[in-house]
């Protein structure tokens, strides 16, 4: 017990203040893409070529961050001139187009689905369905139920039955395998019904697009309100998305 | 010995020519002559040569690493029948090529998938369905005998898979596992995409080994494409492995914690992993040290700022892990449950051929850092695990000592001052006609990948290897005669990947 009281006090009070107080992610995080419209073209027609995801739209001089993995290719390619990363973490949109970016997005809680406010933003409770993602985002979004977020505190929790969701969250670029779960999962959720889309695999394939073995875009199955983008999408972006899209 | 295999290094590269082609009979033979004595399997895998299919083998023994090849037939004699180390191996190898291994005590599907080559398939499958369970489980029979089936979605955030237990009254007479649902197509992927593309999709084949398994990839490429990798990235690339392997093994400590319903030390684990996790950000920018490891070295210098940053938070977090370890395993009620629950004999274990901390809690000392190092284990001191029970205490107990050697090791490395340049994605060639395989500890054990490339320098084959490839075989067999509902105790004690076994 004594043991028990010991490690309470010397563990202390760990759970962010975020979002009252703003919060700073080290500088090596890359999160929001800044880009320079007026670099030189041959500089982002390297970037685009060397892109493994093949995410940068030289003509538009744009980025698709639904396919982006965030690994930094771009910005060391053209020693930020084309592209450097802020860390600037909230980057949730309520559409795909939005997601094709040439640095800015719309704010997020302005989105048109208001009823969903109304709906789920006192409680929502989630269903999650990794559907052959490599555990990189679940684990990440498992971590909102650490004491450093704290998820519960704003009325949202990860629940085990689909019958008592009113949502599900989708991990992964949709395995042939998984495919059939994933849409029984969703059928058991009582509608109306909301459909979040994590990470680049849930909504482009992520590093896994042009697989035969995967469906590699969630929204061609089932209708998706709410895309998070990253390899996995960190934390905050998706604490942050909930929050704005629901709240 | 005198057998006739070639003896190989970790990460060398080899033509292919040289690689020693036996009669099916001798390879089969010279197989199983190692594995029976305490060899065990790192590769074997089908390859398409030409027109002929083909059969290579990577086995260890001791601190020897040999490869061999055989041609073989569209069926061949299982190795299974005669050693366990073999059995998923085969069930992969039917499955990739449609080949089959008679008198396989086991025979069914891998992943669920249709064979590479267009093969009749060898289990009867026709993938119109796409559930990998569709298959008649293994029953026991009688009246007082229940089947309890759970998965592939399951209760919480975690992957998919399927368990379907034998059960009599709270007693698991058998379990059986059936994965696939993760399955992306990696392997069948990897020959055919864009170079820049690898270290993206080795990175993401388990994201809780992103370090682990692109590393192995680089290394592989940087054998084949004679690239050079300075000190300082081979220290960047240690710590960010045992980074990798600390947030795990706290992770898992705290699920354990969970799982027996002693909640401090869950919720304490579970915000002190997120800050080993935080230190790979401080690396190179994401949690999971993803866009680190590049062929030639890494994409991030360690300057003075990142060593103090870590060498801080480890002397901040460094006690308090002491403390809540200290907090779990002296908790009477918890040790309770831990002790003499899914055990695993070190006889068994050394069957089916365990790797990693599931190995050495049974009592196998395997590490590859300390066998076959790479990067800067060479004259880094190994930690030798006293508790060899093969229950979930064992399991336990090896994780947290890990957890505190590995914590010396990166301070250890933090201090050493080394030249690095960063790298990105270099262009290269790789050498025609070549093969190589790398060996690495990752956390869960021995991660392992290998390349055949064709007369044009062209990857012919890329052969990947998760530990839970060995491992969840020994999970299956950690439950039987327990109680079902010391499962999710076991399971975390293993804690397997879903993703790095299905590919
Ligand atoms: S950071 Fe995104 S856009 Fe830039 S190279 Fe990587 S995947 Fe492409």
């Amino acid at each position: 017990m004594l043991k028990i009281i010991k490690n309470r006090i010397e563990q202390g009070c760990k759970t962010s203040k975020y979002p009252k107080e703003p919060i700073s992610l080290y500088k090596r995080y890359r999160g929001m893409p800044e880009i320079n419209k007026n670099c030189d073209q041959a500089l982002i027609k390297q970037c685009a070529e060397a892109c493994p995801q093949d995410a940068i739209d030289a003509k538009a001089i744009k980025i698709d961050l639904g396919r982006c993995t965030f690994c930094g290719q771009c910005e060391m390619q053209s020693d930020g001139k084309f592209v450097s990363f802020s860390q600037n973490f909230e980057m949730g949109t309520a559409s795909r187009e939005d997601l094709i970016t040439d640095g800015s997005l719309p704010e997020l809680a302005r989105h048109a689905k208001k009823h969903f406010k109304k709906l789920f933003g006192r409680s929502l409770q989630l269903r999650q369905v990794s559907a052959a993602g490599c555990n990189a985002c679940e684990a990440d979004t498992n971590v909102l139920n650490t004491p450093f977020f704290d998820l519960s505190r704003f009325g949202i929790d990860f629940v085990a039955s689909p019958r008592h969701a009113d949502g599900i969250h989708v991990t992964g670029p949709v395995s042939r395998n998984m495919r059939t779960a994933l849409l029984t999962t969703y059928a058991a959720i009582p509608a109306p019904k909301v459909v979040i889309a994590s990470g680049s695999c849930s909504i482009s394939g992520g590093p896994f697009y042009g697989s035969d073995e995967i469906t590699g875009d969630l929204n061609s199955i089932i209708p998706v309100d709410l895309y998070i983008p990253g390899c996995p999408p960190h934390p905050l972006t998706t604490l942050h998305a909930l929050l704005n899209f629901f709240k | 010995m005198g057998n006739n295999l070639l003896q190989i290094k970790n990460g060398e590269k080899v033509n292919r020519a040289d690689i020693p082609q036996l009669s099916f009979a001798d390879f089969s033979k010279a197989l199983i002559d190692i594995a029976d004595n305490d060899g065990y399997v790192v590769q074997f895998f089908a390859y398409k040569d030409g027109e002929t299919n083909k059969l290579l083998a990577v086995v260890r023994q001791g601190a020897k690493l040999y490869v061999v090849g055989s041609e073989v037939d569209q069926t061949f004699a299982s190795l299974t029948a005669s050693n366990e180390k073999f059995h998923m191996f085969e069930r992969e190898i039917a499955e990739q090529y449609g080949l089959k291994p008679e008198n396989h005590p086991w025979l069914k599907m891998a992943r669920y998938h249709a064979n590479y080559q267009g093969n009749p398939d060898v289990f009867g499958n026709n993938y119109e369905e796409d559930t990998p369970g569709n298959y008649p489980y293994f029953r026991v029979e009688g009246e007082d005998i229940h089947e309890v089936a759970v998965g592939p979605v399951h209760a919480g955030i975690i992957e998919p898979g399927h368990f379907r237990f034998q059960c009599i009254g709270e007693i698991v007479l058998h379990l059986e596992i059936q994965l696939g649902y993760q399955h992306r197509g990696v392997e069948k992927m990897l020959p055919t995409v864009p170079k820049k593309r690898l270290p993206i999709i080795c990175e993401s084949i388990a994201g809780d080994t992103a370090i682990g398994h692109n590393l192995s990839s680089c290394q592989a490429i940087e054998s084949l494409a004679e690239l050079k990798v300075d000190d300082g990235a081979h220290i960047v690339r240690s710590i960010a492995l045992e980074l990798e392997r600390i947030a795990n093994h706290v992770g898992d400590l705290g699920a354990l914690s969970g799982d027996v319903a002693f909640n401090p030390p869950a919720a304490y684990f579970g915000r002190m992993r997120g800050e080993f996790l935080n230190l790979l950000q401080v690396l190179c920018g994401n949690r999971f040290g993803k866009g680190l490891v590049r062929p030639g070295g890494v994409t991030y210098v360690m300057g003075s700022e990142q060593r103090q940053l870590i060498l801080d938070k480890l002397s901040e977090v460094r006690p308090e892990l002491e403390h809540v370890c200290d907090l779990l395993f002296s908790a009477h009620t918890v040790m309770a449950r831990f002790e003499n629950t899914g055990t695993v004999p070190k006889e068994r274990a050394q069957e089916l051929g365990l790797v990693g901390y599931a190995g050495r809690a049974s009592g196998i000392g395997y590490d590859a850092r300390v066998t076959f190092p790479t990067e800067s284990y060479g004259d880094l001191p190994a930690n030798q695990n006293n508790m060899t029970k093969g229950d979930v205490c064992s399991r336990g107990t090896v994780r947290r000592e890990e957890i505190m050697h590995s914590l010396d090791l990166i301070e250890t490395l933090v201090k050493r001052q080394a030249e690095t340049k960063r790298v990105f994605m270099k262009e290269y060639e790789l050498a025609p006609s070549s093969f190589v395989v790398t060996i690495n500890e990752g956390w869960r054990g021995e991660v392992s990948h290998c390349i055949l490339t064709d007369d044009k320098g062209q990857i012919e084959r890329y052969k990947v290897k998760d530990p839970s490839f060995h491992n969840w075989t020994g999970l299956a067999m950690s439950l039987r005669n327990e109680e079902i509902s010391d499962f999710p105790l076991c399971n975390k004690s293993f804690n397997l990947s879903y993703c790095g076994f299905d590919l």
